[in-house]
């Protein structure tokens, strides 16, 4: 262990006040009583309760977590795909420009994703809706799903595939069977973590949504305009702590799977 | 005697189980193997012997189905092998690093290939105890991969590449990741399986004492090519080029100019004013023509005076003496500054050393203890 010294005490305490200050208040005041959000007039869960009885925020609520899982799940299978070809396809005929392509949405501003997907959209006369936000959150989070599955399939003993073909697999028996579970924590924090992008979107969600379908950031952006209200510092207070859940969750995912690697590793060196 | 041994190599009638015709394998501009023709045989233990970058490897992925030969054919049991995917081919391989599945117990890692079979369940539950018992590892039918030593998980790797009782096994380097003690007994023991289960074995190894020890005839290759193909002691009595002499077991080479004598002699001069060596071979030489004898340091004696009736003997002085338990090589500089090696087996328990540094001694070797090499 280091040893503790002030340098790194206020350090490390400048840092987290700097980043977590603005949530800690707003989580605060989530729980003030007084319809005034700056006046703090004593502990109260009733904006939790008044949000429950809010039947827009809910709605919205609702439609977040349908494209987040459906554009999270499409994502993880797309994304799983590129990142196997990339890593397992050898060289082949523009493979530098996909594997450019792929990673390039992860640099792209968001408005101009965004843009560019409302003028498509349009231009193919597709209806604004839940299914327009779900395509454009597959889009850009298919690419980091990507970057965590092949960073996986890197360390992948190929020879595990060899010897599944080996043993009688087709190609495809030889994924399924093989690969798949052995890269399976990585697919989930793929996906955890394309869950999280969409739950909290709001430029590209509000290129593509239409009037059938909002979601709640958008809701809540659009609610602050005219206000703010405790009930939203309740709501955001919620988004926080599932964001959090699914982040946390991702990486102890990732980290325990990579925590096992390393042990295996180790016996079969020590063995 | 009416002893038979197996020598399917030298039966003229004998089917070949394997035949490469002429296979060269490229990649890119690097050529791995170049123009090979090799029959293996059924029942064979067959060692690919070679420094790495040599082509084993490569012509076992070829037998595999894992590369595909450039030009050339390689037929199994007469059939050509050429786009047969690995998944449908009568061949099993055991890798290097096992390969096995980190997710499935060792139960259903050698169960896995039985299951692509469509073999009913009863069947498979019985070949992979049997399996099992065969390699010993009942006690860990149950434990993951991660959770049993080295030595195991290679027998768990035997194991799984056997139960689909493949035509032709391939072993990659299969005991390089043990230590020495363990991989002489698991040597033992692959071949006592492959006896059993009367399974063809090409084995792929670098380690000249392993191949010897398994094999029924080793090939020994270099840059793509088959150098020698013979039995472990033909190799090591009598290799056909210096490479050979040189890669299996230690060698003391000597080159200069051939002469024939009588029948079936030779006389080599080596140096000038020195008493030129004799040695016995079969091979064809024209007078002045270069030649090399290759003497392994066990065949030579050392001995304080001039032996008698010696057919090549030469004085030479110990610059260096190595001790390793069972046995002592000296390092005898003779005229001419060159350094023979010369060994001695230390048959008594602390008995003094009747040699020792700088002391003069005289080398000593019978007519057909060297080996006469063209190359």
């Amino acid at each position: 262990m280091r040893r503790f010294s002030w340098f790194n005490a206020t350090s490390l305490t400048l840092g987290f006040v700097f980043l977590y200050l603005p949530m800690v208040i707003l989580v605060i005041y989530s729980f003030n009583a007084s319809k005034l959000v700056t006046v703090w007039a004593g502990f109260s869960t009733r904006w939790y309760g008044e949000l429950m009885q809010n039947e827009a925020f809910l709605d919205a609520a609702w439609v977040t977590l349908q494209v987040a899982v459906s554009s999270s799940t499409i994502a993880t299978v797309l994304g799983t795909m590129a990142a196997y070809v990339l890593v397992r396809g050898g060289r082949f005929l523009g493979r530098t420009l996909f594997s450019g392509m792929i990673y390039a949405p992860l640099v792209m501003p968001e408005v101009i994703t965004g843009l560019s997907l409302l003028l498509l959209f349009i231009g193919i006369g597709l209806d604004r809706g839940i299914f327009t936000i779900v395509l454009a959150h597959t889009t850009f989070s298919m690419c980091y799903v990507s970057v965590v599955v092949s960073s996986r399939l890197v360390s992948f003993d190929k020879s595990l595939e060899e010897a599944a073909r080996d043993l009688g697999c087709t190609p495809m028996q030889s994924f399924w069977l093989v690969t798949l579970p052995i890269i399976a924590p990585a697919v989930l924090s793929g996906w955890l973590l394309a869950f999280t992008l969409s739950l909290d979107d709001l430029v590209i969600a509000s290129f593509t949504a239409g009037p059938s379908a909002t979601t709640l950031p958008i809701k809540i952006f659009s609610a602050v305009r005219l206000g703010v209200s405790p009930e939203i510092n309740a709501l955001s207070t919620i988004m926080i702590a599932i964001v959090t859940v699914g982040v946390i969750s991702a990486s102890l995912v990732s980290k325990r799977s990579v925590a096992r690697q390393q042990r295996e590793e180790l016996e079969a060196v020590k063995s | 005697m009416t002893q038979t041994v197996f020598a399917p190599w030298e039966e003229p009638r004998e089917k070949p189980l394997i035949q490469f015709k002429n296979v060269t394998k490229r990649f890119g501009s690097f050529t791995a193997i170049d123009n090979l023709t090799q029959d293996i045989y059924e029942r064979e233990f067959f060692a690919l012997l070679g420094p790495s970058g040599c082509g084993k490897t490569t012509m076992m992925r070829m037998l595999a189905g894992f590369e595909e030969p450039t030009t050339g054919q390689i037929l199994l049991a007469g059939q050509d092998m050429a786009k047969v995917p690995p998944n449908e081919r009568a061949v099993n391989m055991m890798f290097q690093s096992y390969a096995l599945f980190p997710h499935l117990s060792v139960w259903d890692n050698i169960a896995f290939g039985l299951k692509r079979m469509n073999m009913p369940k009863g069947e498979i539950e019985a070949r992979v105890d049997e399996m099992l018992r065969l390699t010993r590892l009942e006690r860990f039918a149950k434990r993951k991969p991660h959770q049993i030593s080295g030595g195991q998980r290679q027998r768990v790797a035997l194991a799984r590449s056997l139960a689909r009782a493949p035509k032709l096994l391939l072993l990659d380097e299969p005991l390089g990741a043990l230590d020495k003690k363990l991989r002489q007994d698991t040597q033992f023991e692959l071949m006592d399986i492959q006896e059993k289960t009367g399974t063809t074995f090409v084995i792929v190894t670098h380690d000249q004492e392993e191949a010897m020890t398994v094999a029924s005839r080793v090939a020994v290759m270099d840059e793509g090519k088959i150098i020698q193909v013979a039995t472990p002691d033909k190799i090591y009595e009598e290799p056909n080029s210096r490479y050979v002499a040189d890669f299996i077991g230690d060698v003391n080479i000597i080159e200069g100019t051939a002469k024939k004598v009588g029948e079936d002699g030779y006389d080599i001069t080596w140096a000038e004013g020195q008493e030129p060596f004799h040695a016995k071979s079969n091979l064809e030489m024209s007078d002045g023509q270069k030649a090399y004898i290759a003497i392994r340091p066990e065949k030579i004696a050392v001995s304080m005076d001039k032996p008698d009736g010696a057919y090549n003997s030469i004085k030479g002085k110990i610059v260096d003496i190595a001790y390793l338990g069972n046995i002592s090589t000296y390092h005898v500089e003779i005229p001419g500054g060159k350094t023979i090696k010369a060994q001695t087996a230390n048959t008594r328990r602390l008995s003094r050393r009747s040699f020792t540094w700088e002391d003069d001694v005289w080398l000593s070797w019978t007519l057909t203890a060297g080996s006469v090499l063209e190359q």
